[in-house]
């Protein structure tokens, strides 16, 4: 069994551009993944879904990832929370969480691991919650896996965190069924339940792309108080700029199933240093500016993930192309620090991309 | 005010006329409504309603964008149905050109078919994923039997050029293509028999943000080029205020607000357009912390049983007694710019002055 766990899905081709290699000291951070790797092979070959993925994230901040369909976030979540089945998926590199490898660990201790140190809210709460038994039944049941207590403990646990996410009369909606609640409030049950037992790290896919304006707002306070009161580390994917913006500390832009762009919040709106991000802050219209006549998207659509453009994986959709001597076509972009905290992967010299910046993007958001 | 229409029966008291614009009016939309029957017991009695919209009326004048939002349930996808007669509607009246088309039978509406089109939120489960790109776009001709000019090859090789796709893949399936190209295949299908008036309901909310963009400007440049008049029904505010010219907002089942794009955006008076409009993530950290922030509480009520009198009483800040005894009828508070609401914000004082005189007599 100990050989299939850590089944090594990285390719001859791709060991080369692999930065640092086999280093395994031990996390400076609370959680930390390195030169992250999902394959899934499939007939028509392998898809590549993360492709080399590195960042780091400590107790009390929020880390948010962005990125179209198919850029490879949500296989990220569900890699650090250990679900991907072994059987096709391959997984290599190295996931810490808390001091543990998630990669390398055994299923039984990711196991102990889910629900107690890390926890996840899903996109859909209505799918992701059992038809079948009343809300408070799930939250007992994710909270006694954990906890050696009684069923009379766990649901008074359960009513007290049904209460802390705002459900109003928890003690009766306890035994409320999902479909009787709305969706906001299914949602606020869910992150009960993710809380249930004091998780040190929530990952939150898309946790208000299924509600509505209103809703999302709650939802989005409500994640923000209970992180001051859990110092929990949250990982916040979402492809709404609006959502991370107003909650993240950290960015992470994907694209292609890899990290273009890293950078605080304040640097990746303020000072972005990758075209794509350009590309997605000029096509989405804002409420907080001038109504611009045109929105300036990106042309082209996302890549296949069996066929990732060889070199830089956005070249055949920036707009910037012909300025890089043609590396963009032949070589793939590291993600370089330039500035302390800001990272970013792309060929064209740094001094021209803050000028372009500065004078074709900025001016037109 | 401006009510020189006769009082539509059928429809609940309180709701003014919409003012006749300046420019001729394509679509009027006069009293709208939609109760859905709730069925009981062995004999599917009614016992109840679903009063998913409850008495809407706007005009949309030619070549201008309406653009429709509100909260899931508030009825604007129902209102776009029942525009398109899609749903016959339980009361009220659609004239599109003049001619009323609520109660038109089915063989009578065909040739206005033409006119009006619809392109739908989801273009995965909108396109038949038998059938290729060349007869998905060519149907309408046939089902309206119209002769093209050079064959209808010829003619969906046109469209599909013009919504920026290949001619060339006219032999190619829907699940070949991304999801902002076949959302370009229903546009195309959409404008093959070039209507006057197309309901969008949620034309991009489906597709990812740099594609979103795309397809913005394509329904915006074909506006241009073919003179189109559109209905947008987004729940994306941003979205909204990029294509609209003007905006209705509806909350359970009412328009709630309605004026020119601008004007609501920069001085929304209706207390639900000012939480809608405060709840939008903000992209730019930098305002996270000085903005002033408008937090509803609770959720939307059931459009089966809506509050009395204001339906935005249960979640208002500003509620006072009134608004639970007495409906806020939909008063022009300023040129071109409708709110229902009994304590109008950025409203000038004699407005809510004008709301009281339109409560006091609902049917002048």
């Amino acid at each position: 069994m100990g050989d299939k766990r850590v089944a090594r899905g990285r390719r001859p081709e791709l060991v080369d551009d692999a930065p640092g290699g086999a280093a395994s000291a031990p996390p400076s951070s609370f959680v930390e993944v390195r030169d992250l790797r999902i394959h899934f092979p499939t007939d028509d070959g392998i898809v590549k879904s993360v492709d080399g993925l590195s960042f780091a994230l400590e107790r009390g901040r929020t880390l948010g990832i962005v990125g179209e369909s198919g850029s490879g976030k949500s296989v990220t979540s569900l890699g650090i929370l250990g679900l991907h089945n072994r059987r096709n998926a391959r997984v290599s590199g190295e996931i810490w969480v808390g001091g543990t490898d998630i990669v390398g660990a055994d299923p039984e201790t990711v196991r102990k691991l889910r629900g107690r140190t890390m926890s996840m809210i899903f996109q859909d709460p209505l799918s992701s919650m059992h038809p079948f038994y009343t809300v408070g039944k799930q939250i007992v049941e994710a909270y006694r896996v954990h906890n050696d207590v009684s069923k009379q403990v766990a649901r008074k646990h359960a009513i007290d965190m049904l209460g802390r996410v705002g459900i109003p009369n928890p003690a009766k909606r306890v035994d409320d069924y999902p479909h009787q609640f709305s969706g906001g409030m299914r949602q606020r049950a869910m992150i009960a339940m993710a809380l249930s037992c004091d998780p040190e790290l929530l990952i939150a896919d898309e946790p208000t792309t299924a509600l509505d304006v209103t809703v999302q707002a709650q939802i989005l306070d409500l994640l923000r108080d209970l992180q001051q009161e859990f110092n929990s580390a949250i990982i916040m994917i979402t492809h709404d700029l609006g959502v991370v913006a107003e909650l993240s500390d950290d960015i992470l832009v994907m694209y292609g199933g890899r990290a273009v762009e890293y950078a605080s919040v304040d640097d990746a709106f303020h000072r972005p240093l990758h075209p794509y991000t350009w590309g997605l802050l000029g096509s989405m219209p804002r409420l907080d500016r001038e109504r611009t006549a045109r929105l300036n998207p990106i042309k082209g659509s996302p890549p296949s993930l069996i066929n990732v453009p060889q070199g830089c994986a956005f070249n055949p959709r920036c707009a910037f192309r012909d300025l890089n001597d043609g590396r963009s076509e032949t070589e793939r972009p590291e993600l370089v620090e330039l500035e302390p905290g800001h990272q970013a992967a792309c060929h064209l010299p740094l001094d021209k991309r803050r000028e372009l910046w500065e004078s074709e993007i900025r001016p037109k958001l | 005010m401006n009510t020189s229409k006769t009082p539509e029966p059928a429809a609940p008291a309180g709701q003014n006329a919409a003012p006749r614009p300046a420019g001729e009016a394509l679509l009027e939309v006069d009293g709208l409504g939609k109760h859905f029957p709730v069925t009981a017991g062995l004999l599917r009695r009614q016992v109840a309603a679903v009063k998913a919209v409850d008495g809407v009326s706007f005009s949309v004048r030619k070549g201008e964008t309406l653009g429709l939002v509100g909260e899931s349930g508030c009825g604007k996808s129902t209102t776009g149905r029942m525009i398109m007669r899609l749903l016959d509607p339980s009361f009220g009246r659609v004239t599109f050109e003049g001619t009323d088309i609520t109660k038109l039978s089915q063989a009578k509406l065909r040739p206005h078919r033409r006119d009006l089109q619809m392109i739908f939120q989801d273009p995965y489960s909108s396109l038949n994923p038998r059938k290729t790109v060349g007869a998905l776009v060519g149907a309408p001709f046939k089902l309206q039997s119209i002769q093209t000019e050079h064959g209808v090859k010829k003619a969906v090789q046109e469209l599909l050029e013009l919504v920026g796709l290949n001619p060339e893949h006219y032999n190619r399936y829907p699940h070949e293509f991304s999801g902002g190209q076949r959302q370009r295949i229903g546009i195309a299908r959409t404008l093959a028999l070039r209507p006057k008036l197309i309901i969008a309901d949620e034309p991009v909310s489906a597709l990812d943000v740099s594609v979103q963009a795309q397809v913005v400007n394509l329904l915006e440049d074909l506006q241009d080029e073919l003179d189109l008049t559109y209905v947008v029904i987004a729940h994306d505010l941003s979205v909204v205020r990029h294509i609209s010219d003007r905006v209705a907002v509806m909350y359970l089942g009412k328009i709630v607000e309605i004026a020119d794009r601008n004007d609501l955006y920069e001085r929304p008076m209706h207390p639900y357009t000012n939480a809608l409009l405060s709840a939008v993530p903000i992209p730019d950290p930098a305002e996270r912390a000085g903005r002033e922030r408008i937090r509803l509480q609770g959720d939307v009520p059931s459009p089966m049983d809506p509050p009395p009198a204001c339906r935005f009483h249960t979640r208002c800040w500003k509620a006072q007694d009134i608004c639970k005894q007495v409906e806020p009828p939909l008063v022009e508070l300023s040129p071109g710019h409708q709110a229902a609401c009994h304590f109008p914000e950025n409203a000038a004082a004699p407005a809510t002055g004008l709301v009281a005189d339109a409560t006091a007599k609902p049917d002048d």
